[in-house]
């Protein structure tokens, strides 16, 4: 957990001080990905509908939808498994439909579902992929960095769950590549298995990869990306960093509390009044745009008073709220359609 | 290229010594049936025509069972090898990296033919010390080439099952649906000079009965010349060739139960 704050703390240092040196992190010039007006069809369905999308150098870029969305599809055309209907796509400065093998040597998959190669250890099996690669990492190093040392001469198939993952993410790193495409990396998997990968994933960014994940947990978009872009029935919703995405950022709190025995609305101060509306019996909700100003004016007038106001709350939308509503508008006008 | 096939060739083979199922399958249950078959049917004395004159049973066997020692190797073992690495995402991922499609092909064709060649061996040891029969000299690179021959033929013909096949499940099912009855009419499991004319026909069109022949001219002591069986190999080949065909076609690198 420290390791990653301390990163954010470095990046955004980083960001700040970076005269000498011009941030490549932020706004690269070349795009590592780019995608415009991508679709894909199966026979008359549209599994993606014309999307755009850019993933700089060095950023966490998270995919987030709901099941069947198109984030699957997507990252497989990127990763060059599918052939799509229609667009322009370059990863990495190639056509992925066509790439190379050099291409390959630059690029780390985690697939959404892929089991371990039976009857390997995990040296072994680093072992294998290293040989794949033109400069391959360092696999003792590898098997440190997402936890596997002491599992190093175990065979494959007896890991853990969690463990199996870790081997994952250890084969998607052993080419040493820039850019790493991580599919629904934590699916299935309990909270504590969550928090340990995302740490790994948190530690890939440290190495300075560029990082195109996709998910359908909020909390995992917004732990880990730079910025993401909502997919929802092959379209692309919304778009921003987890601060902004879906105005965020310029929507009201609420700041909710129970009035004191025999106070009204009216005994409220001057500032706040026009901003209640009741919210339940003897309670009311004060929709602000500042709360913290709104907050300050609210505490002295009832300190003063000698009120205690035991249950106030103050309530932002949270990322899962925006999320859930900008994907469940698009389901609804499917449905009229 | 080359250097890559052996590398996967490396790993490939030593996942294969230590899978249970594999070993059991490929290299225990052929040494098995040929105890079996010897000692059910091959009693002192007992004979059976072959070309040329008369062998004993137990030493007619052995050809046979070399036959479906290599045919276990290159079809059966690897069509469920191919099957569940397809299925479970790990030739997907294999496919991820730069490594050439070929070498992943080439190694996997690589570890069947090594394992069917060292069978093949182990029969020819057991044949030799337990039935006394002669270990070939003057058709010997007529035995070894029928083994490649026929080790290609089956690897092309089982990646062209296991690309028809959809899930994990149903690879070793098929696989034994298909063999079993081959071997009873090919002359792998009864001697062909007992079998009904019309059986033989129909094993006729069909390549396990054309390894069990070529191996058997090769290994037969009556056998003069070179021991070549071109016909065999012929047709065993163009059933490789079909089989290769069918593979380049349909073969996936992504699970097919998606």
């Amino acid at each position: 957990m420290n390791s990653i704050a301390e990163e954010r703390g470095d990046r955004a240092a980083s960001v700040t001080g970076g005269q000498q040196e011009p941030s490549r992190a932020l706004a690269g010039p070349e795009p590592v990905v780019s995608v415009r007006g991508l679709v894909k069809r199966y026979g008359s369905q549209v599994a993606v509908d014309g999307i755009n999308l850019e993933v700089h150098r060095g950023e966490i870029f998270a995919f987030l939808g709901p099941n069947g969305a198109g984030k699957t599809t997507t990252v497989e055309i990127l990763e060059g498994f599918r052939k799509r209907t229609d667009g322009e796509i370059s990863v990495l400065g190639a056509d992925p439909a066509t790439a190379s093998g050099t291409w390959r040597d630059r690029v780390g998959v985690v697939l959404q579902e892929s089991e371990p190669e039976p009857g390997l250890s995990v040296r072994e099996c680093l072992a294998l992929y290293a040989g794949f690669y033109r400069k391959p990492r360092d696999i003792g190093e590898t098997m440190n960095l997402v936890g596997l040392a002491s599992q190093s001469d175990t065979i494959t198939t007896r890991l853990s769950g969690g463990q199996r993952r870790r081997l994952d993410f250890a084969l998607a790193l052993i080419g040493d590549p820039e850019l790493i495409f991580l599919d629904e990396p934590t699916t299935g998997f309990d909270p504590s298995a969550r928090r340990a990968a995302w740490e790994v994933i948190a530690g890939l960014r440290a190495l300075g990869k560029t990082i195109f994940l996709t998910t359908h947990y909020m909390e995992e978009a917004e732990y880990l990306a730079d910025r993401i872009a909502v997919l929802s029935a092959g379209r692309i919703v919304a778009e921003g960093t987890p601060w902004t995405l879906g105005g965020r950022d310029r929507m009201y709190a609420t700041i909710s509390l129970a009035l004191p025995a025999g106070v009204a609305v009216r005994d409220l101060p001057h500032a706040l009044r026009p901003l209640a509306e009741p919210s339940g019996p003897g309670r009311i909700a004060l929709r602000s745009e500042s709360p913290l100003v709104h907050l300050q004016i609210l505490a002295s007038w009832a300190l003063d008073r000698g009120f205690d106001l035991p249950d106030l709350d103050v309530h932002r939308p949270s990322l899962e709220e925006i999320y859930l509503e900008l994907t469940d508008s698009v389901t609804a006008k499917d449905d009229v359609r | 290229m080359i250097k890559m096939a052996f590398h996967v060739f490396a790993y490939d083979l030593r996942a294969f010594l230590r899978n249970r199922q594999s070993r059991f399958f490929t290299l225990a249950l052929p040494v098995l049936f040929l105890v079996i078959f010897a000692a059910l049917f091959g009693s002192a004395g007992h004979t059976t025509a072959v070309a040329g004159g008369q062998i004993p049973i137990s030493v007619y066997y052995v050809p046979g069972i070399i036959a479906l020692g290599v045919i276990s190797a290159c079809f059966g073992n690897l069509i469920s090898s191919v099957t569940e690495q397809r299925e479970t995402g790990v030739l997907k991922r294999r496919r991820a990296t730069p490594v050439p499609a070929a070498a992943i092909i080439a190694g996997r064709v690589l570890t069947s033919a090594v394992v069917a060649v060292a069978i093949a061996a182990i029969l020819l040891g057991i044949g030799w010390a337990a039935y006394g029969a002669h270990v070939p000299g003057r058709t010997a690179v007529a035995l070894a080439v029928t083994i490649v021959v026929g080790a290609a033929s089956f690897c092309c013909l089982g990646y062209a099952l296991a690309s028809l096949i959809h899930n994990q499940e149903a690879a070793v099912p098929t696989t034994q649906a298909v063999l079993l009855p081959l071997y009873f009419i090919s002359g792998v499991f009864v001697a062909v000079s007992i079998l009904p004319h019309w059986l033989v026909d129909v094993a006729d069109v069909f390549p396990v009965r054309h390894l069990a022949h070529a191996l058997l001219t090769a290994y037969n002591p009556h056998t003069s010349g070179l021991g070549f069986s071109w016909r065999d190999l012929l047709i065993m080949g163009a059933w490789g060739a079909g089989g290769l065909l069918v593979a380049l076609r349909r073969f996936s690198w992504l699970p097919l139960t998606q």
